[in-house]
C-alpha cells in the first residue's frame, strides 16, 4: 500500500494566476483537492468608510479603482444611484456617451478575460492578441477623457467631457474590426481540441446552485437562467437597442467561455445601432445644483457590469456625504461558489475554474 | 547656491512674512458669509409661506402599493402577527416596498420569503449592514427571478451586542456577506456556518464601519 499524506498548499497572493492578490489555501490529496479556503482582504482599502467623509464627486474615482477592468460601469452604478434618488434627468446626449463607453467597456472587459484565461491555461499569444485589440478601445478612451484604466469620466447628471470631433468615426470604425477580429479568435481557439478537452464539463453546477449563491453575470447565464439586467431591469437607453442574451445549458467553463465572447458581439451590435442615432449637438451636462445633496432616505440600484449585477446601496442623511455607502460587487458574490466546485477536482482545474469566474482582486477586496 | 538666488530666496520669504492675514481677504469672506445667511433666511420664510398656503395634498397610492400589502399580509398570516415593525413604499427607490420585520421573527420569515409560492423571493441580490447610531439594521435586497418582483426587508437590532439571526442556511449567498458586515460593522450572526473576518486582519481591533470607531493604533 502506498501511503498518501494530506498536503497544505498555499496558492498566491502573488500567483500570477489568481489575477491579483487573491490566495487560495488548498488541502490536496495527491492531486485531488479536498478541502479549498480562500483568502481574501489584502487589497481591502475600506473604500466604504473613505467615501462616508467624500462628497459624491469625490467618490467617483474611488469607484475606478474596485473594478479596474471596468472602469466605466462603476463610474455609472455611482452616479446612477444618486440620480435615482435626486429625480435628476440627464440630457441625451451625455445618456448615449455613457451607453457607449460602457459599451466599449464590456468589449475591453471580456477582451482582458478572453486573453488572461487562455495564458491561464498555456496559450501565450491569445493574450497578445486580445491586448492588441483592447488597447484600440484603452486609446479611444484615453483621447475622450484623459486617462487609460481609471477614467473619472462620469457625474451625476450627465458626464465630464463631450466626444472630442472625429471621436465617434472612431467608434464606428472599430466595430467591423472587432467583428472580423472576433472571427479570428474563433478560429485561433474555440475549436482547438486540447482547449475544450480542458474546459468542457469543469466547473459545472446547474441553476438552482447558481440562483442560490447569488451568482450573476456570465455565471448565471451558463447554468441557462435569462438573467441581464440590461434586459431584465433595463435602465439608461438599453431598451431602445435590439440585442441578445446569450445563454448555456451545462453551466460549465465552456459555456462560460462561449457566453463572454459572444456578449462581446452583442455589445458591438448595441454600439452599431447607438453610434448612428448619436445626437449632433445637445448638453453633456444635466441641470444639477452646485451642492450634490440626496434627499434624506435610501436607495439601492444595480446595472449589468461585465462580471454580473453591480449594485449600490446609499443611504443617506441629505447631507453632501453618504450616511453610508455599501457597494454590491459581482466578482465578490460570485466567488463564493469556488469552494464548492473545488473539492474534488485537480490542481490544474483551480486555475481553469478560478479563471472562468472572472474575478477582479480590486473589487472582491473593495 | 549663487548670490543671486539666495537674494531670490529671501525676498521670497519675506513677502510671505510681511502679511499673514489679508485684509481685503478677510473683508470679503465676511461679506460672503452675511450674504449667505440673508439668502438662507429668505429661503426659510419663503419656505414657511408656502406651507402655510398650500397644505401638501395627499399623494396617489404606488402602484406598487398592493404588492407591499401581499407581502406584509402573508407574513402576519403565516410568520407571526407581530413580526411586522413597520412596512412602506421606498420612493426613492423607484417604489420599492420595504419591511421592517422584527428579529425575533426573522428566522421564520426569511423562510417564508424564500419558499411562499406567491413570494418566492429566491435570488438574494445584497446584504448591507447600516450604523445608525442608535441601533444597527441588515438590509436584504431580493428579487424572485420568476416575476421580477422585489423586495427590501429590513431587521433592526441593538446596537451593543448587535445580533440577527443568519439568512445563510435560507440563501447560499448570504454566507459572505454576512461575514464582511461582522467584520466592518460587528453584527453577530447566530447559525453562519463559517463566522470569521473576511476583509480585516483576524486579529485586529474594532469594527471600522461602525460609527465610533476609533483606530487601536493610529499609525496604521
Amino acid at each position: 500500500m502506498i501511503r498518501t499524506e494530506e498536503l497544505l498548499l498555499n496558492v498566491g497572493p502573488q500567483h500570477p494566476s489568481t489575477h491579483g492578490v487573491f490566495r487560495i489555501v488548498v488541502k490536496l490529496d495527491g492531486e485531488v483537492i479536498t478541502e479549498a479556503t480562500p483568502v481574501m482582504g489584502y487589497l481591502h482599502r475600506g473604500t466604504e468608510k473613505i467615501a462616508e467623509n467624500l462628497n459624491f464627486t469625490q467618490i467617483i474615482p474611488y469607484t475606478d479603482r474596485m473594478d479596474y477592468v471596468s472602469a466605466m460601469t462603476n463610474n455609472y452604478v455611482l452616479v446612477h444611484a444618486v440620480e435615482t434618488m435626486m429625480g435628476l434627468e440627464v440630457p441625451l446626449r451625455a445618456e448615449f456617451l455613457r451607453l457607449i463607453v460602457m459599451e466599449l467597456q464590456r468589449v475591453a472587459s471580456h477582451l482582458v478575460w478572453w486573453g488572461t484565461y487562455l495564458l491561464d491555461i498555456g496559450a501565450m499569444s491569445p493574450f497578445l492578441y486580445a491586448f492588441r485589440d483592447r488597447e484600440i478601445i484603452i486609446d479611444l478612451f484615453n483621447e475622450l477623457c484623459g486617462a487609460r484604466l481609471t477614467y473619472n469620466y462620469m457625474r451625476v447628471g450627465g458626464v465630464k467631457w463631450d466626444a472630442p470631433p472625429g471621436w465617434m468615426d472612431k467608434v464606428r470604425d472599430f466595430i467591423p474590426y472587432m467583428e472580423k477580429k472576433l472571427e479570428e479568435y474563433d478560429k485561433l481557439v474555440s475549436g482547438n481540441e486540447i482547449f475544450l478537452a480542458r474546459i468542457k464539463g469543469i466547473g459545472k453546477y446547474d441553476a438552482a446552485t447558481a440562483i442560490d449563491y447569488g451568482l450573476s453575470g456570465a455565471n448565471l447565464r451558463c447554468t441557462g437562467v435569462d438573467w441581464d439586467l440590461r434586459k431584465a431591469e433595463p435602465y439608461s437607453l438599453y431598451s431602445q437597442f435590439e440585442f441578445d442574451v446569450p445563454l448555456g445549458q451545462n453551466g460549465d467553463c465552456y459555456d462560460r467561455y462561449r457566453i463572454r465572447l459572444e456578449e462581446i458581439r452583442q455589445s458591438l451590435r448595441i454600439l452599431k445601432q447607438a453610434v448612428p442615432q448619436f445626437p449632433e449637438d445637445g448638453e453633456t451636462m444635466g441641470k444639477v445644483p452646485r451642492v450634490i445633496r440626496p434627499p434624506a432616505g435610501e436607495t439601492y440600484v444595480r446595472i449589468e457590469s461585465p462580471r454580473g449585477e453591480i449594485g449600490c446601496h446609499i443611504v443617506s442623511k441629505g447631507k453632501a456625504e453618504p450616511y453610508r455607502l455599501k457597494f454590491r460587487r459581482p466578482s465578490f458574490v460570485n466567488l463564493q461558489i469556488l469552494p464548492k466546485l473545488l473539492v474534488g477536482e485537480t490542481m490544474t482545474n483551480l486555475i481553469t475554474i478560478l479563471g472562468g469566474v472572472d474575478i477582479v482582486v480590486g473589487e472582491v477586496d473593495c | 547656491m549663487s548670490e543671486e538666488q539666495k537674494n531670490k530666496e529671501k525676498a521670497l520669504t519675506d513677502s510671505e512674512g510681511a502679511s499673514p492675514v489679508d485684509p481685503e481677504r478677510e473683508a470679503k469672506l465676511k461679506a460672503a458669509a452675511e450674504a449667505r445667511a440673508a439668502r438662507a433666511a429668505a429661503k426659510e420664510k419663503a419656505d414657511a409661506e408656502a406651507a402655510e398656503a398650500a397644505p401638501p395634498e395627499p399623494k396617489p397610492p404606488s402602484p406598487k402599493q398592493p404588492e407591499l400589502d401581499a407581502i406584509v399580509a402573508l407574513i402576519r398570516q403565516q410568520a407571526a402577527d407581530d413580526a411586522v415593525e413597520d412596512a412602506y413604499v421606498n420612493e426613492l427607490n423607484g417604489d420599492m416596498p420595504t419591511v421592517i420585520v422584527k428579529n425575533d421573527h426573522w428566522r421564520s420569515v426569511s423562510q417564508l420569503l424564500k419558499h411562499n409560492e406567491q413570494l418566492q423571493f429566491n435570488y438574494l441580490r445584497n446584504v448591507s449592514g447600516v450604523d445608525y447610531e442608535s441601533h444597527m439594521e441588515v438590509v436584504y435586497h431580493m428579487v424572485s427571478l420568476g416575476s421580477k418582483r422585489e423586495a427590501a426587508i429590513k431587521v433592526k437590532t441593538e446596537r451593543d451586542g448587535a445580533s440577527v439571526y443568519s439568512a445563510t442556511p435560507v440563501w447560499a449567498t448570504a454566507n459572505w456577506n454576512e461575514r464582511e458586515i461582522f467584520d466592518l460593522l460587528g453584527i453577530d450572526f447566530p447559525g453562519h456556518p463559517d463566522m470569521r473576518r473576511i476583509m480585516m486582519p483576524d486579529d485586529w481591533v474594532g469594527h471600522p464601519l461602525r460609527k465610533d470607531y476609533e483606530p487601536l493604533d493610529s499609525e496604521v
